[in-house]
């Protein structure tokens, strides 16, 4: 199982708030991404949540910087459109590109991003609401829907669909974060999670609502996820990285240590 | 100097910043004249191994990585880098590695999800230390080290069989699905199926070990 602290970038500066709203400075970009490497997590995602064209430059003199010292795998995301874009962020250092509202849009990029530079760097990251009134079960298709434009635009996509057709088109890993528990701290959406775990057969990261640690052991164990995705329980210090391993370890599920 | 033979395929600038960060004087090399003169050879790979086969003899490296092995020059073929050691795989069936080991690639148990993208343990093989996983002191600080030192970084959906005359290479191995093997060597040839250069602290202490094979840092 791996976990995976998120630094979600805007104008720069490491921000976390509630469903994208009431953003936080949590610090530099590089910064915590070389303390969580050394903390031993598993893995990075940054994520450029603005991602207006002014900020690409910005974000690549980041990726950049946190390249020079983290040595596990860099998971970048954020106004991905085009191949280009993504060669940009891999000869900046980042050894996986995630994609979300350009995909959406035109689905062929994934089928271009797998073509060109191989399904082991392309992240779909799929940002997924419940359908009014699906709360709790109700019934059991199209119960959750693909959003973009982070959460801003309903698309009427059905997030197993969506899962399903971007495993066929060459993606390497689902980023599959939960609109409604995102930033809530209620635990990680475990219905939707498991249902796209048994929908496709990619490597699968939670995200979205991580706020304690039995929060991450219920990922690993009833949402078939393999990668744990979280943010503002690492950035305020709440927990380590090595509590939350120490946890998971503590409850039969297999992690790297954090000490050799 | 440390030649990252550079054929055009992906973000191949990990590989050589990590071995500089061991100290390491490591460089992206595309010149093969170059990569012949250097006193170790990195091959990395990600991607397809037909796309990297195809690329890497229209680069003409090819060439170089059979003249280094063949003069003894240390070598460490990293994830697809290791896959293009043997002769062929299941990935592309046309596509043809460099066969200086015998064996093809295999895709890996269709039980698990794929690809394998996670750490896992490497288990030394018992009967064969290895320079490269640090099994046996060869340095001042090659002794054992703690639990945790085996893990690394997997991202494959492919994964050499050795037969049997390769099979001796192997000398450490994880379980996906049942055995996978993770890492070879044969004199100054080693392999890591795994990425040394996203495994953390663990990664790094391997690429030193291989840095000190080719008498740098």
């Amino acid at each position: 199982m791996r976990v995976i602290p998120c630094l979600d970038v805007d104008r720069g500066r490491v921000v976390k708030g509630v469903g994208f709203l009431g953003l936080r400075d949590a610090g530099d970009p590089a910064e915590l991404a070389a303390r969580y490497d050394q903390e031993g997590a598993d893995e990075l995602v940054i994520l450029d949540i603005t991602a207006s064209s002014d900020d690409r430059e910005i974000m690549l003199g980041i990726v950049e910087r946190a390249a020079e010292q983290v040595f596990i795998p860099l998971t970048i995301g954020g106004g991905v459109r085009s191949v280009a874009d993504a060669k940009a962020l891999l000869r900046a250092g980042a050894d996986k590109v995630a994609v979300n509202s350009a995909a959406v849009a035109r689905p062929q990029l994934i089928t271009e991003l797998a073509g060109e530079l191989g399904s082991q760097c392309v992240v779909v990251a799929i940002d997924a609401r419940r359908r009014a009134g699906t709360e709790p079960v109700r019934q059991a298709d199209a119960k959750f829907e693909v959003v973009t434009h982070g959460g801003r635009r309903a698309t009427g996509l059905d997030v197993l669909e969506w899962a399903g057709s971007c495993a066929e088109r060459g993606a390497g890993e689902i980023l599959l974060t939960s609109m409604d528990r995102d930033g809530t701290e209620l635990g990680y959406d475990l219905e939707l999670t498991a249902a796209v775990g048994s929908t496709v057969r990619l490597p699968l990261i939670a995200s979205g609502g991580a706020g304690t640690l039995d929060h991450l052991v219920a990922g690993a164990a009833l949402g078939s996820a393999s990668g744990l995705l979280a943010a503002s329980i690492f950035h305020f210090g709440r927990y380590s990285i090595a509590d939350a391993k120490s946890y998971l370890a503590a409850h039969g599920i297999g992690v790297r240590p954090t000490t050799v | 100097m440390i030649a990252v033979l550079d054929y055009g395929i992906g973000n191949l600038r990990s590989a050589e910043k990590a071995l500089q960060h061991v100290g390491a004087d490591a460089h992206l090399v595309t010149d093969p004249d170059l990569a012949a003169q250097a006193r170790g050879v990195v091959l990395p790979g990600v991607g397809a191994f037909g796309a990297c086969s195809a690329a890497l003899r229209r680069s003409g490296l090819d060439a170089v990585a059979r003249d280094v092995i063949d003069r003894g020059v240390p070598f460490l073929g990293i994830c697809v880098g290791l896959q293009l050691l043997f002769e062929g795989s299941d990935e592309d069936p046309r596509a043809e590695g460099l066969a200086i080991l015998p064996g093809r690639v295999r895709s890996l148990a269709p039980s698990e999800r794929l690809p394998q993208m996670q750490w896992n343990m490497v288990a030394p093989v018992e009967s064969r230390p290895s320079r490269l996983l640090g099994t046996v002191a060869t340095t001042s600080d090659g002794g054992p080290e703690g639990a945790g030192s085996m893990w690394f970084y997997f991202v494959h959906s492919y994964a050499p069989m050795p037969e049997a005359d390769a099979a001796c290479t192997v000398v450490g191995a994880c379980d996906y699905g049942g055995p996978v093997v993770a890492a070879i060597e044969r004199g100054e040839l080693f392999g890591t199926q795994f990425h040394p250069e996203k495994s953390g602290m663990n990664g790094l202490r391997l690429l030193a070990r291989f840095a000190a094979a080719c008498g740098e840092a």
